[in-house]
């Protein structure tokens, strides 16, 4: 028998695993870069706009950050702005894909069932990586095919369409590896996020650090770019030379980290990972214990990584505020139009807080969606067998969330309102303005959770779909994208976030936000409501 | 004396599938209670009702003289429940979890927690998702019988525990008896209810077959022999001996406890070669005591008592 034994049979297994999942990712994807190709080619109609805007985003170092500048086509914008965000999700597609057939397997127990099989050492990692590396091939083609579709050069297309696919190829080695490392697939997925979260943070200081040619419309990426695989795929310069060269790193290191990973599983037992499991407290803190206590504990994690990228995405986005006064044509007029004011800074600032907000409201999603997790899976049938009531744990769940999204909102005031205050001036009247500004989102926001508490109660098979269905919709019909994707105004009037005060640019006024807090408190009370009168889904 | 809990007429439908029909339950408070049947026979779901996670679609229920629906927290003061497959929270420690689930039911004997930790030799300071399934089960086990309450349900709580912790298991469970406190126990080990229970409800798809002491259920405390002879035994037909079957020197069959030593005393003028003595499993009381009167209305206990098996084998010279 050989190491790979049963490779094929576990590989079709993955795929039958995944035929929902997969097909979902690589499509969705390619539908959002298609739609962001054409909504750039419908926004930038002359020459001129694509020099203005490609020069607008070259020169400003804090944005060289989130792209690469690679000459004036209206191809080349749309990757300047959406490479980095295509990339993370190929990024993440690999990474979840492979960690799912293999430590995730593993740790519950299913891979036991298949390795006492006539299967390999390795025939359960080659399998995962196999339907992985698959699926990272496709994306490229269905990238291509989408950005060919909505009306940019095909050459250019697949070039993007490979690199991003490329940046897929390096992750799914990344999770390979550290699928080895951790005995727990939330770690394994959290070292491969890290490692993504560095690949970002090098590319773009990269950028940062780098220097615009003569034209003043192409950067010559730093050093630091040139070791991070989100680096690698934006040196193929899409649209701007369609270089296919710096396919080769990425290739070479997934060969590489496959190799590691390989020598890994060969040399550790089943089960265990090779970083040894932390020990922790053997008594809970008093803080701990309580219903609250507990809920507060399990939203800790991914409150404290939500918290941090909102930190950094005020301060960015909060220091580059000044150049938005420099801005012409038609980004000049989104912005107009999207404020609703003709004071450029303050629109902009609009801009950032609707974005903060609607970022809030898919954390809210996240968090408020464990109430069904912990049924599915069975922690709450402790929780229920004790003196705490359906009604104290949803509402528990409900309070902890709307006050995590007021702090994270609030965070993200003071560091947008400190970066801004720096190149504007006036740091306390911004400050305020902007804390202002973020808690008239809250109800909004609260609108999307209270949905999904509903969802919970009424509908908990279908509780995940309908809920971030409703997210999506809401933030598409919003007023970022809303008027972009000239969508009916009945439509738009279904977002909350349609009804939300745009501030700081125009004032704040109340009846609005009474009426969203109002069906937020009427759709909690539903959910709640339902979920004490109906049978709880535990597991068998 | 008063009743910890009574069901009757109990029935749960799944969609189609009909779980519990008419079941009936009755524990005495300060009697340690035998709930026995094969996997899929319904106690889960049963148990499930006591605690008021799922809503009955027929019959009565109370529990410590209240609504298990209705009055679900207020009850849920007043007992301990260990799950059948325990689910934790793979981030925390059991320490963690053991004083959470403790302080969310409204307290927890510290000094019976260090005893309990140290008698099923748990280490509170590792993650739950480091635990093997036993740990996990020692983690819930802890946590119940740490807290001084007066009604205990525990659902199959030795599954994954080995002997030495079974049998510590035992221990605790007859001290809590000895407490005056009331345990309902479910279990397909006949072994371990026959240890621990003073009465016992025997289920089989859904529906109640036998309640009663192991006094009652003389069937259930028969001893099951092989035994293979020099001379032929001939045919058995002893007082207190049951399911016969001879051929040539070698004889099966099952005694009542008191008529076990003149059946020996039969047995030995036929120069006995061999012999094995066994309770019999749960599988066998199922197949031959329970089949007859299930002739009709399906056959789910029966497919599914196979796969429950007790090995429990004593060789004599």
């Amino acid at each position: 028998m050989s190491t790979l034994t049963g490779t094929r049979e576990l590989a079709r297994l993955a795929l039958r695993r995944d035929r929902v999942a997969l097909p979902v990712w690589i499509l969705g994807l390619s539908a959002l870069m298609a739609s962001f190709a054409a909504m750039t080619v419908a926004a930038l109609r002359t020459e001129q706009d694509v020099i203005d805007e490609t020069e607008f985003m070259a020169g400003n170092p804090a944005l060289r950050m989130l792209g690469l500048a690679s000459g004036p086509t209206v191809g080349g914008y749309a990757m300047i702005r959406s490479f980095a965000t295509l990339a993370i999700l190929a990024a993440l597609m690999s990474v979840f894909a492979v960690v799912r057939h293999t430590r995730r397997s593993e740790a519950t127990g299913r891979a036991e069932l298949v390795g006492a099989a006539v299967v390999g050492r390795f025939g359960t990692l080659a399998a995962a990586v196999l339907v992985t590396v698959c699926a990272d091939v496709l994306l490229a083609v269905f990238l291509g095919l989408g950005m060919t579709a909505a009306g940019l050069p095909a050459a250019g297309s697949f070039t993007a369409g490979a690199a991003i696919a490329a940046v897929g190829l390096v992750f799914t080695g990344v999770a390979a590896v550290t699928a080895q490392l951790s005995s727990s697939s939330r770690g394994a997925n959290g070292l491969a996020a890290a490692a993504l979260g560095l690949s970002f943070l090098f590319s773009g200081a990269g950028n940062l650090l780098g220097s615009v040619d003569g034209s003043g419309l192409r950067v010559v990426s730093a050093w630091p770019s040139w070791l991070s695989p989100i680096g690698w795929g934006q040196q193929m310069r899409p649209f701007g030379g369609d270089q296919w060269w710096p396919l080769a790193p990425s290739v070479a290191a997934f060969v590489a980290l496959l190799g590691v990973a390989g020598a890994l599983a060969g040399r550790r037992d089943f089960g265990r990972g090779l970083i040894r499991e932390r020990r922790g407290p053997a008594h809970a803190r008093p803080g701990l214990l309580g219903p609250l206590g507990l809920i507060r504990r399990l939203q800790r994690g991914a409150v404290r990584g939500w918290a941090v990228g909102i930190l950094a995405f005020g301060l960015v986005f909060g220091a580059v505020s000044s150049s938005v006064e420099d801005l012409g044509g038609s980004a000049r007029e989104w912005y107009r139009r999207m404020g609703g004011t003709d004071e450029i800074v303050d629109a902009y600032l609009t801009s950032l807080v609707s974005m903060a907000g609607m970022a809030v409201a898919v954390c809210t999603v996240q968090l408020l969606l464990r109430l069904r997790a912990e049924e599915t899976e069975g922690p709450l049938e402790s929780v229920l067998a004790t003196a705490v009531g359906r009604r104290r744990w949803t509402l528990g769940q409900v309070l902890t969330t709307w006050l995590t999204a007021a702090v994270l909102l609030l965070l993200f005031a003071l560091s947008t309102g400190l970066a801004a205050g720096q190149v504007l001036g006036d740091t306390p009247g911004r400050l305020g303005a902007l804390a202002g500004a973020v808690l008239a989102q809250l109800p909004g926001i609260m609108v999307v959770s209270g949905c999904v508490v509903a969802a919970v109660g009424l509908l908990p098979r279908w509780a995940v779909p309908v809920s971030w269905s409703v997210l999506l919709a809401s933030v598409l019909l919003g007023p970022l994208f809303g008027p972009t994707l000239d969508a009916p105004q009945w439509a738009q009037n279904l977002s909350a976030f349609t009804h939300v005060a745009k501030a700081p640019a125009t004032a704040i006024t109340a009846a609005p936000l009474t009426a969203l807090t109002a069906v937020s408190l009427l759709l909690v009370a539903l959910g709640t409501v339902s979920f004490r009168h109906r049978d709880l889904a535990l597991p068998a | 004396m008063s009743t910890a809990i009574s069901v009757s007429g109990l029935v749960k439908e799944f969609g189609p599938a009909r779980a519990l029909d008419r079941l009936d339950l009755r524990v005495r408070a300060g009697e340690v209670h035998g709930f026995l049947g094969p996997n899929g026979a319904g106690k889960t779901t049963t148990i499930r009702i006591l605690l008021g996670l799922l809503r009955p679609d027929g019959g009565s229920v109370s529990l410590l003289g209240g609504d298990p629906w209705r009055d679900a927290v207020a009850l849920h003061r007043r007992l301990a429940y260990v799950p059948g497959e325990v689910n934790l929270w793979p981030n925390l420690t059991g320490g963690e979890v053991i004083d959470l689930l403790g302080a969310l039911r409204g307290g927890l004997d510290t000094g019976r927690r260090a005893v309990l930790l140290e008698r099923f030799q748990l280490d509170p300071g590792k993650k739950c998702r480091a635990y093997s399934k036993g740990n996990r089960q020692k983690v819930a086990l802890v946590a119940a019988l740490a807290s001084d309450v007066e009604l205990y349900l525990l659902d199959e709580p030795s599954s994954g525990l080995d002997p030495l912790m079974e049998a510590v298991f035992q221990d605790v469970v007859r001290e809590l008896r000895e407490a005056g406190r009331t345990v309902l126990l479910s279990s397909h080990i006949l072994a371990e209810v026959e240890a621990l229970c003073d009465r016992v409800t025997i289920i089989r798809a859904g529906r109640t077959a036998e309640s009663g002491t192991f006094g009652e259920l003389r069937h259930l405390s028969r001893t099951t022999v092989e035994v293979e002879t020099r001379k032929p035994v001939g045919p058995l037909e002893l007082p207190g001996t049951h399911d016969v079957s001879v051929a040539g020197n070698r004889a099966r069959f099952s005694v009542e406890p008191d008529r076990l030593n003149g059946v020996l005393r039969h047995l030995v003028e036929f120069d006995i070669r061999t012999l094995t003595s066994a309770p019999p499993t749960l599988e066998e009381i199922f197949l031959r005591h329970y089949d007859a009167a299930a002739v009709g209305d399906g056959d789910r206990a029966t497919a599914t008592s196979r796969e429950v098996r007790h090995e429990h084998a004593d060789r004599h010279p």
